[in-house]
């Protein structure tokens, strides 16, 4: 039988419906160019949403000495200078004015008393920095662009009668396969969630921006959308990633009860005054101030808590050190017996501050607590443990453009699918930032390449066959395993082998599993039809997990040492020699993963001016520095 | 713990109730009883998540009859013997099983004139206080469940009258610009009025009642939206509301075929009728005409000035 296939075309697609991905469309619609957004969820509901903290960008509203420098420094610190210092940089110099820009598009952040966007404190952020509604940024900024596209829509509208005459949202559809002509890309090609239809868009220019990959491991704070389809539709297009051993793990997801584990609690619970104690009752974190953060963290409590009030004159609390070292310090604390009975540890904010306070500025969490677990945070501590919810590896891009490295043409990347920004570990509050600031200029750049081009790439019946074959096959295999079972084997193995802490043994062992797997995997089955089946939808997800988790774990064997979102036992320290390294990966023509060492660029020496040379030592190689 | 559980499944040609056992553990919400049938009992059981925290209004159901986020319903609500019966939204057309065609509200938001910056100021220079935007805010908490809109009568009642009413979802929507400080338009209210069919809205609060973000919709949204027209504009239901359920009294005096606590029906969903008895007898057109409508006297007072 022939497959009927619905074929669009487009001069912009971008695959992602997230922060990146309406930023991407917005400017790529704004220059003219006609759209399309395509997302696994509704409009509206990609994980962006999710996000509650805020969005970091130096606008110096809550301190007037913070600007684009101070920010840079932040996060280059918070990624331990492996960061791509060019994307730092941009992302620091650029977010204030992205920011802005929302509100132009309707978008209500809390206030400061002089009527400016409000900001508060979070891990790793010298200055209050974020911005923020309540803790619901995610939800305002996904929104605001949802509303910014509408009203684009309208416009278009009033001026051709047909509201997706050029921006167009294809909700509910996933994208399986890139085409490519040559070393160009030339379409993408999925199926309609809803009918189990097929789909081709056709487009000089394509941005990813689907998010990341949590979806591997067995606590997590990611839906089902992340299971890191952006990551392996690059590798298979020829592109690259780097970074891929960097995962990070929150320090403060929910342990209790089991069904709600791994779901988050916001940063600004510490940011705004809760603090972390043992089963002994003892305010921890004290004793895991690394040495390279001594000086900006205080060593008493009383210090600590003069902090709140009194920033510019005391150090701020070590439980508002970076999420690596946070999450390392719960690990160990459960690990020598002084956890909770669900193996977490307390965060208290019912005796530091009265009722009515934690329930105007941490609303969302109270009524998280309330409804999940059944706990009163004005009356109780919470139970919290670490849990996987960010990647920072991602797709190598240009950072100017952010144009996917590799093999390919024609392909952007922004937003967590991206790597190369957050280094080793990101600080909270700088991917809401990253999306507006790469997301932009990834549509720019999309829109820039497709007028560029004379002539259209064009798209091989054969690949289009190929892949309309590969996204029914499970339904073909009504026998096949489930792919349920499939993918919490994938989940063990990451959450065991290649989790917070890792070793060398585990991890080859890990490898060889990934490899059992993926021969598993090549024989998924799916029962049922076309129509809106999850278990065919997970089974294709499964191939796109297992390649992405196989890059993490090749990675994180390569890298002896450990740095951020990336832990080994057997390697225990940060070593300046590996600092200068990329680890890069690629597909090789045999589908199989390829690793490779890279340089990391160096950064311009005004930049390297910002740092103290004390400071410096502690990352950079003698010769680096001399 | 082995429980029992009825869910719909089938799509638009059709369907039927079938029947799980599950276990079900300590702690767990309705969703995870979802998950676990998906991965042991039933693969292709659809059914729409993303957050699991109450955060993405993906998970919209109803559970026993009542709309209702499935991440945000606690198993322990329900009695241990009790049969727990799960069905799609009912105002909205079933795709398949429990993912029903939501795409009526997103229509609706796409007709709603946008955000209109004000002129003359750059990006940067916005300044506005707190409390003004505070109420606009509450509205923004807007998870897109549609669980209001699942609920209103005017639509659930009445497929006929999806093309001129929007919602609430839409109204708090008006409300929020008529309430923006800085969006330069003013006829939101006037806009809501003749493009939304606010006229139709009879100010039942149900809507309110299944909010999962506690939006205060008719008395924060709807009231304030109907009262400032209705100098200018002809609406039945602003009297009726001002009459019959002045806001003090709403509580005590709930239209008939809705619950005391203000859910509809169970018994609605089992009904052969499409969405159960209308509040207000099955035999209404809407917009209501047979009300005598009287103007307010001119310079009575209007609760939100
Ligand atoms: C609970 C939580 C809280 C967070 N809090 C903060 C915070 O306070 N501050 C902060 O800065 N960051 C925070 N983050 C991180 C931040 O939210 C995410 O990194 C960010 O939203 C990612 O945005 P994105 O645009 O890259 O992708 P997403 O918003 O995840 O969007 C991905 C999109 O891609 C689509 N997609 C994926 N695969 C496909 C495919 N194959 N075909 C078609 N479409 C596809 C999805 O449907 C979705 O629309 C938080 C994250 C979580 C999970
Ligand atoms: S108050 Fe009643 S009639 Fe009005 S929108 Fe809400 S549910 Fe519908
Ligand atoms: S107003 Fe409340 S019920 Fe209606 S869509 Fe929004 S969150 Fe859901
Ligand atoms: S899954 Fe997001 S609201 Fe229930």
């Amino acid at each position: 039988m022939k497959e009927r296939i619905e074929r669009h075309l487009y001069d912009v697609v971008v695959i992602g419906a997230g922060g990146a991905g309406l930023r991407a469309a917005i400017e790529a619609r704004l220059a003219g160019k006609r759209t399309a957004i395509i997302s696994k969820s509704l409009f509206g509901k990609a994980h962006t949403v999710m996000a509650e903290g805020g969005a970091a960008a130096a606008m110096g509203n809550a301190n007037s000495r913070d600007n684009w420098m101070v920010h840079f420094r932040d996060t280059m610190r918070g990624g331990k200078f492996l960061n791509n210092y060019r994307m730092a940089e941009l992302h620091a110099k650029e977010a204030p004015e992205r920011i802005w820009e929302l509100e132009t598009y309707g978008a209500l952040f809390d206030r400061t008393p002089d009527g400016k966007i409000s900001q508060r404190n979070f891990g790793g952020h010298e200055y209050p920095r974020l911005a923020h509604v309540g803790d619901r940024t995610g939800l305002e900024l996904i929104r605001t662009l949802q509303q910014k596209i509408v009203s684009l829509q309208q416009e278009d509208f009033a001026e051709t009668g047909n509201y997706e005459s050029r921006i167009r949202v294809f909700s509910e559809t996933t994208i399986t396969e890139l085409l490519l002509d040559g070393d160009r890309v030339a379409a993408a090609f999925g199926y309609y969630r809803e009918s189990g239809e097929l789909i081709l868009l056709e487009a000089p220019a394509i941005v990813l921006a689907t998010g990341g990959v949590g979806r591997s491991y067995k606590v997590t704070s990611n839906s089902w959308e992340y299971t890191g389809d952006g990551h392996a539709l690059a590798l298979r297009a020829g592109a690259t990633l780097i970074n891929m051993e960097f995962l990070q793990f929150h320090p403060t997801g929910m342990v209790w009860p089991p069904s709600v584990k791994g779901i988050l609690v916001t940063e600004s619970v510490r940011g705004d005054g809760g603090v972390l104690r043992n089963s002994d009752q003892k305010r921890f974190m004290f004793d895991y101030v690394p040495d390279v953060f001594r000086k900006q963290y205080a060593d008493t409590e009383e210090e600590a808590d003069r902090w709140y009030t009194d920033p510019d004159n005391n150090r701020r609390p070590p439980e508002l050190l970076p999420r690596d070292e946070v999450a390392r310090a719960i690990n160990s604390e459960v690990k020598a017996g002084r956890g909770t009975k669900s193996g977490g540890v307390f965060l208290d904010v019912s005796t530091r501050m009265p009722a009515e306070t934690i329930t105007r500025r941490l609303p969302s969490m109270y009524h998280q607590f309330k409804e999940l677990a059944d706990v009163d945070i004005t009356k109780e501590p919470m139970e919290v443990g670490p849990t996987c919810h960010y990647v920072m590896g991602g797709v190598e891009v240009d950072p100017d453009t952010a144009a996917a490295a590799g093999v390919v043409r024609g392909l952007f990347a922004a937003g967590e699918v991206s790597g190369g920004m957050h280094g080793s570990n990101r600080l909270g509050g700088n991917s809401l930032s990253d999306l507006l600031v790469f997301g932009k200029r990834a549509g720019e750049h999309a829109s820039a390449y497709a007028e560029s081009l004379d002539k259209r790439p064009k798209v091989r019946t054969a690949d289009v066959e190929a892949a309309a074959g590969a996204a029914l096959a499970p339904l073909h295999r009504e026998s096949g395993e489930n792919p349920y079972t499939l993918q919490q084997d994938l989940q063990a193995v990451m959450g065991d082998l290649v989790g917070i802490i890792r070793r060398e043994g585990e991890l080859t062992d890990a490898l060889k599993r990934l490899h059992e797997l993926k021969l598993r995997v090549a024989n998924v089955g799916a029962t049922g039809g076309r129509r809106y089946n999850p278990g065919w939808h997970l089974a294709l997800d499964l191939r796109n997990m297992l390649v992405v988790s196989e890059c993490t774990a090749k990675a994180a064997l390569e890298r002896e040492e450990s740095r951020g979102g990336h832990t080994r036992e057997d390697f225990p320290t940060m070593n300046p020699q590996w600092r200068k390294v990329n680890l890069v990966c690629s597909l090789d023509d045999m589908g199989e993963v390829h690793l490779e060492r890279k340089p990391l660029p160096a950064m311009r020496p005004e930049l390297l001016e910002l740092f103290e040379y004390g400071e410096l030592t502690k990352y950079m190689t003698d010769e680096e520095l001399s | 713990m082995s429980r029992h559980f009825r869910v719909w499944r089938g799509d638009s040609s059709g369907g039927e109730i079938r029947d799980y056992d599950v276990d079900v553990n300590d702690g767990e919400v309705v969703l995870d009883i979802i998950h676990r049938i998906q991965a042991t009992q039933a693969p292709d059981l659809a059914c729409r998540w993303n957050c699991k925290a109450g955060k993405c209004g993906s998970c919209s159901m109803e559970i026993n009859g009542k709309p209702r986020l499935g991440c945000m319903t606690r198993m322990s609500t329900f009695e241990e013997s009790e049969t727990v019966t799960i069905t799609p939204l009912r105002a909205f057309p079933v795709i398949r099983d429990l993912v029903t065609d939501v795409s009526f509200n997103y229509t609706k938001a796409r007709e709603t004139p946008a955000f209109s910056p004000p002129e003359g100021l750059a990006p940067g220079e916005y300044r506005m206080q707190q409390i003004d935007v505070e109420r606009s805010q509450e509205f923004r908490k807007c998870i897109e469940c549609f669980l209001c809109q699942n609920t209103c009568h005017v639509v659930r009642d009445h497929e006929e009258n999806k093309e001129a009413f929007s919602g609430p979802r839409s109204f708090i929507r008006a409300a929020e610009l008529d309430m923006h400080p800085l969006d330069a338009r003013s006829d939101r209210k006037e806009y809501a009025q003749a493009n939304q069919g606010l006229g139709y809205c009879n100010i039942t609060k149900c809507c309110s009642e299944v909010c999962p973000e506690h939006i205060k919709i008719t008395d924060n949204a709807i009231i304030p939206l109907k009262e400032r027209v209705v100098d200018r504009r002809y609406d039945p239901l602003v009297w009726l509301g001002r009459k019959i359920f002045r806001r003090d009294q709403l509580a005590e005096a709930p239209p008939a075929g809705v619950a005391p606590d203000a859910h509809l029906d169970v018994g609605e969903m089992l009904s052969t009728q499409s969405g159960g008895p209308s509040p207000f007898g099955d035999d209404q057109t809407f917009p209501l005409t047979d009300i005598t409508y009287q103007h307010p006297a001119p310079g009575s007072p209007s609760r939100e000035g």
